[in-house]
């Protein structure tokens, strides 16, 4: 009777629009970001994240109304991240309906705003993700990058998840960059030197391309969640399948 | 005519509209209201009161706007719901802040221990408890009804309440070891998990509620 290793979907917004579904050929809207989030609810999504990649500031606010649509008819957390600059900006996600705002380029930028939406909001609300890959010429294994990966940043992953910690993240999303996209797992050394090192939350993003990757995740990386796109999007999976496969692997799953 | 207004506590803590959301999913034929306005509460048929953040500075927005006496009364009074910190704020005092509660039950809340917790595998467990736990039903009860025994509801908390009435406790899940999850007395109900988040579980608890006569 313990707690269940939690599987995230997590759905791409662009102008307002989802533009990554379940299997979307079959919608008949690929952008309704209702009937995406209920499908991945029936199926037993155990929370679902919204990942902003507007390019245009002009149009980040129109994932307000997919938040605040969503949280009107699906109920189950709901993570938003990409974009988040400011204090201001995750409280307008939260009342949106958000349960947790991911901050990640910003909390390089400006750590002072992570403590100070943890002090206004409570940890709880608080993902810090962090983007981390694998380098050869710093005196640690694995760097922060920002930007989507296109800007290092000198900082040591382990020692930058335990600082966010102290400064007041709830739960830290990890991606790695080597692995993301590239279907050949999760970066397992990368999230248990992390999960190790704090008391919050991780959940592992970056890599998954089949079901064993899921449970690698937890097992090999001490992931308290996996984080996964597009083995759900297109269909190539469901989320019942997955907790099926995780489940006959000895991992607790809703 | 009767009122049905279902007053949802706003003392100012964080986001009150996954909790109204929810209610009205499962109450259409209510008005749900989220609400400071004392007399809203005192004249609303039902009260839900959630809460979260730190609980020191949920108890100072509740009394800045001058709501502790009628919430106090509304635990007494009508059908009552208590959500995460507003689970913990009827007790006595917490470790949260060395804070004082509301005092409605005797007894403490406590923060669970962060190192050394484990779970069966031998994996770390992380505090907040986040996440979907089973909650294992201690008695029968009106807001239990068409929700199975050790059904799995999500959680996200640090703190957990530790009532020194026993008589009051409705559920418990464990983390590792078990806790107190739900309490029942008379036209109260209090929950430490998110029924407004934990799916059709969660609102098969909320619609139990709206129609509970006790």
């Amino acid at each position: 009777m313990g707690l269940a290793k939690r599987i995230i979907p997590c759905l791409d917004v662009t102008d307002g629009r989802v533009v990554k579904g379940v299997n979307f050929l079959e919608l008949r809207d690929a952008g309704d970001p209702v009937e995406i989030a209920q499908r991945y609810n029936d199926q037993g999504a155990d929370e679902l994240t919204f990942l902003d990649i507007t390019a245009s500031s002009d149009n980040r606010d129109l994932i307000l109304h997919i938040i605040e649509e969503v949280a009107s008819q699906v109920f189950i957390p709901l993570t938003v991240g990409g974009g988040v600059r400011k204090v201001e900006d995750v409280r307008r996600l939260l009342n949106a309906g958000a349960d947790k705002v991911s901050i990640n380029t910003t909390a390089v930028l400006n750590p002072k705003m992570v403590e100070d939406a943890a002090g206004r909001f409570g940890s709880q609300c608080i993902v810090v993700a962090i983007d981390a890959k694998k380098v050869d010429n710093q005196p640690f294994e694995w760097e922060v990058f920002t930007h989507g990966g296109r800007k290092p940043t000198g900082l040591d992953a382990v020692k930058w998840a335990q600082h966010m910690v102290r400064l007041g993240a709830g739960e830290l999303l990890v991606t790695s960059m080597d692995r993301d996209g590239t279907k050949i797992g999760f970066n397992n050394p990368l999230n248990r030197a992390i999960s190790d090192a704090v008391d919050v939350p991780l959940i592992a993003s970056g890599g998954v391309g089949n079901l064993q990757h899921l449970v690698e995740g937890v097992t090999l990386g001490g992931a308290d969640a996996v984080l996964a796109a597009s083995i759900f999007h297109y269909g190539e999976y469901t989320v019942q399948q997955a907790k099926a496969y995780m489940q006959q692997h000895g991992i607790e799953v809703r | 005519m009767k009122n049905m207004n279902i007053a949802v506590v706003d003392y100012g803590m964080g986001n009150l509209r996954s909790v109204s959301k929810a209610l009205e999913h499962v109450a259409p034929n209510h008005t749900v209201i989220v609400t400071s306005d004392p007399q809203l509460i005192t004249e609303a048929e039902r009260v839900v009161f959630p809460g979260q953040g730190a609980m020191p500075d949920c108890i100072r927005e509740l009394d800045m706007r001058g709501l502790r006496q009628v919430v106090i009364e509304a635990t007494h009074t009508k059908p009552f719901l208590g959500i995460c910190i507003g689970l913990q704020m009827l007790f006595e005092r917490s470790e949260e802040g060395d804070a004082a509660g509301l005092g409605v039950f005797a007894g403490s809340v406590k923060r669970f221990a962060t190192a050394n917790m484990h779970d069966a595998q031998g994996q770390k467990l992380k505090v907040p408890h986040m996440g979907w736990s089973q909650v294992e039903q201690a008695v029968v009860h009106p807001l239990w009804q068409n929700i199975a025994n050790h059904e799995r509801f999500y959680y996200v908390h640090s703190y957990y309440v530790c009532p020194e009435d026993q008589s009051l406790v409705a559920g418990s899940t464990c983390y590792p070891d078990p806790f107190t999850c739900a309490i029942a007395k008379d036209n109260l109900f209090a929950v430490q998990f998110h029924p407004e988040k934990s799916a059709q579980a969660g609102l098969q608890l909320l619609s139990n509620f709206v129609h509970w006569q006790p």
